[in-house]
């Protein structure tokens, strides 16, 4: 008798009652005996399938639905359990040839649920688990072969975009790992002519992404090698292995007796379905490799980088922190109990994986913080070993910094001073002394100021000179303080002095707008003529006067800084109600917090929030000439990304707002249309909405258009400095690739990676008025890099 | 058509704590609705001299902050071990408790709990001697928290004056 039936007998509920509640009980016990299945036990892993698929047999008859679902969910969401769960359904047809049946039929529905829905990660692991019901003997191996087959036939679809292609290919590709023996043992014929076409067109499609999505550009001493050429390596080097394959842990080979007995489903016939305009498949990837054989001292060895161990315990893992990444303590335990982990340098491979997840462009799988933190934990579970790998990892990185992509340095930099916040900044700083010979602005000593940067401001700046050996003072921040230009009397003289002294005190005395702007009038206008009548046209001197002045008695806190601006917002509005204003009031705001980025950063946030500047004046002030000598530094990237996304947000908002008003009016045409009495409410009430709507739309547009301009404004400039510098470096006949040269066009692209969803929307104007056939073809590069992505 | 598993979602570090605020204007219910809805985060153990600039920069990591409160003494009026963070989106404060709380801020383990929503007088201490009520009672000795706990300290002076 099931032992879930003793669980509920135990309920002592009245009768009704009872068996409304059981039934959840008992579908979540289901849940958790078959999700649980294949943890740590005290019996062994083919003693709890064997007693699961008993349990699970005898409640067919009353909740085979639930079941199916629960096994259907737990192939697309548990692919690190793959095989256990092959493994449990095998056993399941073994006892239940039409229980087989009806999960394989579920299982091919949800294939083309997941592909319909844009899921492809989801999909590929279901493709998976289907291959490998071929080693349980649920599924007959021609069937699936078949399967296969019509994948590859994408290939030959006309106009298909190359990432279709790419993602049928690989779902068969990354299969062959699991059941790649058991198919060539049965139709060796026709999986050659499979690898035959996947192999011929691996050697046409076009690869210029490629270079975009590299972590570093250099191919010692590992290159980072697209996706699918990695894949086919691997399959390769597996064909030539006989394909054995030794890794993947397979359960239902204890229970071949019982298994090789069953009868086995053919796949129904499967149609890709069509590609359509809606589809969005996966980007392209670079495998990210840091590691191999030599590096692990002592115990077992790594896995060759074109071995299908790599894959497969690459691809487990990834699975794992795909599971977990929400829960740090129970994914760093899954990461350490991996099976089979005596026979690989475990710590290595998460090591790698964590960073290869990271650092992986356009975006990490996750926010980039939970890296750190999982890393954090598993330091904690592994404290003899891991801290030592991940030690090793940040030497090798840093090393290799020379050919790193500039966005990768930037994560690099952010999770290396975070992360040792955590360990009291202790670190062998003297190893890096290297560094110290170099000139400033090459990446080693860059990155090296902007780590002690990036920690002062999770610390304070003297435990910076405690933390770092003499010789790196050079590379220390300064301390963030406040420059005042009207200080004090030395500075009597400067234009507008008079007025610093006079707003000082007015707002001491807590003065009102009107009291403060009458004692603004009486600041000169440096651009003014003297028979120049204009009141109100800009003023850099009054902009001056008065910010300087404020932020001076603000500069206390970001609080005080964020109180300051609100309380005197109008004066500030007045003040850059031009372009010229809003320019103006970003150089004052550099020139008084230029050694205090982090205030400069928050200051610009707020500013534009309470729309005091607006996105392209940031834009603009970033690239204006005042700001070249600090373009390279961290922070200016930080508010530019920033301030995009801002601007992105506030589009997707009103988006919102007037999606959720055509929503309303639409459900109140419904109500009439079943018969609501009221006519003069109905039409007040949709009277309004629509007005509301019109307003709303004009709204988006004007928000649209701003965000279109603001991105404009951006490659133009870019356009503008790149092109320049290459003309200059040409007519002196000088390597034009310094590293100036190299942060700015990385700079460059990493605008297209961060933001390519809606700079897709601008192509066409992008393509016919900056990006055309004129341009340097260094420049015009990035942007073909960029169309390559997902065409 | 496919379930998705309760069994495989679990989200432990996004559950509200055990914690009630006794001065919260409300019932129990309202207040564990403005819990599960909150963009706030309590955050505790900070040393006290941990800086607003510090705590922005560890909990930007999470998402744009929106504002922060730092706690004060109700006497003196200067910083006393705790503060308020509140995010524009409810996303973003839950990555917060995922991966920021429990890891260090100056060196401390920092704690993080879902707040019902900062109020004007929220920013004190609430022990008797001005600043939180868990440094009223403790008894060990915490350099970045004003040394021992105001009872032990007390304690620590009377006993200095017997033994002369």
């Amino acid at each position: 008798e099931s032992f879930l039936r003793h669980h509920y007998n135990n309920l002592g509920l009245p009768h009704k009652k009872r068996r409304a509640s059981e039934s959840i009980e008992i579908e979540d016990r289901l849940e958790s005996l078959i999700c649980r299945v294949g943890e740590k036990s005290t019996s062994s892993l083919e003693s709890n399938l064997e007693g699961l698929a008993g349990v699970l047999e005898a409640d067919l008859p009353n909740y085979k639905n639930k079941i199916l679902r629960i096994l259907c969910a737990v192939a697309r969401l548990l692919p690190e359990k793959l095989t256990v769960y092959t493994t449990l359904v095998g056993l399941l047809n073994a006892r239940n040839y039409n229980f087989g049946g009806e999960f394989v039929e579920a299982m091919v529905r949800q294939l083309k649920e997941t592909i319909k829905s844009n899921s492809f990660y989801e999909a590929v692991y279901v493709v998976r688990f289907l291959s490998d019901l071929v080693n349980c003997h649920v599924i007959a191996a021609p069937s699936m072969v078949a399967m296969f087959e019509n994948f590859v036939s994408v290939i030959q679809e006309e106009d298909a975009p190359q990432v279709r292609r790419d993602w049928y290919v690989y779902a068969v590709l990354s299969s062959l790992p699991w059941v790649g023996k058991e198919l060539y043992e049965k139709k060796d014929v026709e999986i050659d002519r499979i690898l035959n076409q996947i192999e011929s067109y691996l050697k046409r499609r076009q690869k210029t992404h490629v270079i975009m999505l590299q972590v570093w550009t250099a191919e010692k001493p590992h290159p980072q090698e697209e996706y699918l050429d990695c894949l086919w390596a691997q399959i390769q080097k597996l064909k030539k292995d006989r394909w054995q394959e030794r890794h993947i842990l397979r359960p239902y080979i204890a229970f071949d007796s019982v298994l090789c007995e069953a009868l086995q489903h053919n796949l129904p016939p499967f149609t890709p379905p069509p590609h359509s305009e809606t589809a969005v498949y996966p980007m392209p990837r670079v495998i990210f490799r840091m590691f191999d054989y030599t590096d692990a001292p002592e115990g077992p060895v790594m896995p060759g980088s074109h071995s299908v161990e790599r894959f497969v315990i690459e691809e487990n893992l990834h699975c794992i922190i795909k599971s977990h990444w929400k829960e740090r303590k129970t994914c760093a335990a899954q990461l350490l109990s991996y099976p089979g982990k005596n026979k690989i340098p475990l710590n290595y491979h998460i090591v790698e994986v964590i960073f290869a997840e990271l650092f992986m462009l356009p975006f990490p799988p996750h926010i980039d913080v939970m890296y750190t933190t999982l890393l954090i934990e598993l330091c904690k579970l592994q404290p003899g070993s891991l801290p030592q790998v991940l030690a090793q990892a940040t030497e090798m990185m840093y090393l290799r910094l020379d050919s790193m992509n500039t966005t990768c340095i930037d994560r690099f930099m952010s999770w290396f001073s975070h992360h040792l916040s955590n360990f009291q900044f202790r670190w062998s700083w003297d190893d890096w002394s290297d560094c110290l010979t170099q000139d400033l602005e090459k990446p080693k000593p860059k990155f090296v100021k902007e780590v002690l940067e990036k920690c002062m401001r999770l610390s304070y700046h003297q435990r910076m000179v405690d933390i770092v050996p003499a010789s790196f003072a050079p590379l220390l921040p300064v301390n963030p303080l406040f420059v005042y230009k009207y200080m004090d009397e030395s500075s009597s003289t400067l234009p507008g002095y008079p007025v610093t002294i006079a707003i000082h005190n007015a707002i001491k005395n807590r003065a009102n707008n009107e009291e403060i702007l009458n004692v603004l009038k009486d600041v000169p206008n440096p651009n003014q003529g003297d028979d120049d009548d204009e009141v109100d046209s800009f003023n850099p001197l009054k902009i001056e006067v008065f910010l300087q002045t404020l932020l001076h008695l603000a500069a206390k806190s970001f609080s005080h800084s964020f109180s300051a601006l609100a309380k005197f917002h109008e004066i500030l509005k007045a003040l850059t109600d031009s372009d010229e204003g809003k320019l103006h009031i970003l150089r004052v705001l550099y020139d008084v917090w230029k050694n205090h980025p982090q205030m400069i950063s928050v200051i610009v946030d707020k500013m534009i929030r309470t729309q005091i500047v607006d996105c392209a004046a940031v834009a603009n002030w970033i690239f204006s000439p005042e700001m070249a000598h600090d373009f390279t530094r961290f922070y200016v990237w930080e508010i530019l990304h920033s301030t995009i996304r801002k601007m992105n947000k506030h589009v997707q908002k009103i988006q919102k707002e007037l999606d959720e008003a055509k929503e309303k009016l639409e459900k109140q045409h419904r109500r009439r249309d079943s018969g609501d009495e009221d006519d003069d409410k109905n039409s007040d009430e949709d009277g309004l909405l629509e007005e509301q709507i019109e307003r709303l739309q004009e709204k988006v547009e004007t928000a649209q258009s701003e965000q279109k301009n603001l991105f404009l404004v951006i490659f133009q400039r870019f356009i503008m400095i790149l092109t320049e510098h290459l003309v200059r470096c040409e007519t002196a006949g000088v390597d034009s690739n310094t590293p100036w040269y190299k942060n700015c066009i990385e700079r460059l692209q990493q605008i297209f990676l961060m933001h390519y969803q809606i700079i897709q929307q601008y192509m066409l104007t992008l393509e016919n008025l900056l990006f055309t056939a004129e341009l340097d073809h260094h420049i015009l590069a990035v942007y073909q890099q960029f169309c390559a992505l997902q065409s | 058509m496919a379930a998705n598993l309760n069994a495989l979602h679990s989200d432990s570090y996004i559950d509200i704590s055990q914690y009630r605020d006794q001065h919260f204007k409300g019932n129990r219910y309202e207040q564990e609705k403005l819990l599960k809805q909150s963009c706030t985060l309590y955050v505790g153990n900070l040393s006290f001299y941990t800086t607003e600039e510090q705590v922005y920069e560890l909990f930007s990591k999470s998402g744009d902050v929106k504002r922060i409160v730092m706690g004060l003494d109700k006497i003196k009026k200067t910083a006393c071990g705790f503060c308020f963070v509140e995010y524009y989106t409810r996303g973003d404060s839950e990555n917060a408790m995922r991966f920021i709380n429990g890891t260090r801020l100056d060196d401390r383990i920092i704690r993080t709990d879902w707040d019902a929503g900062f109020k004007e007088g929220r920013q004190y201490g609430r022990g008797k001697s001005g600043g939180q009520v868990r440094d009223e009672y403790r008894q060990d000795y915490d350099p970045a928290r004003g040394g021992y706990g105001k009872l032990a300290h007390l304690q620590r002076v009377a006993d200095g004056r017997q033994k002369y």
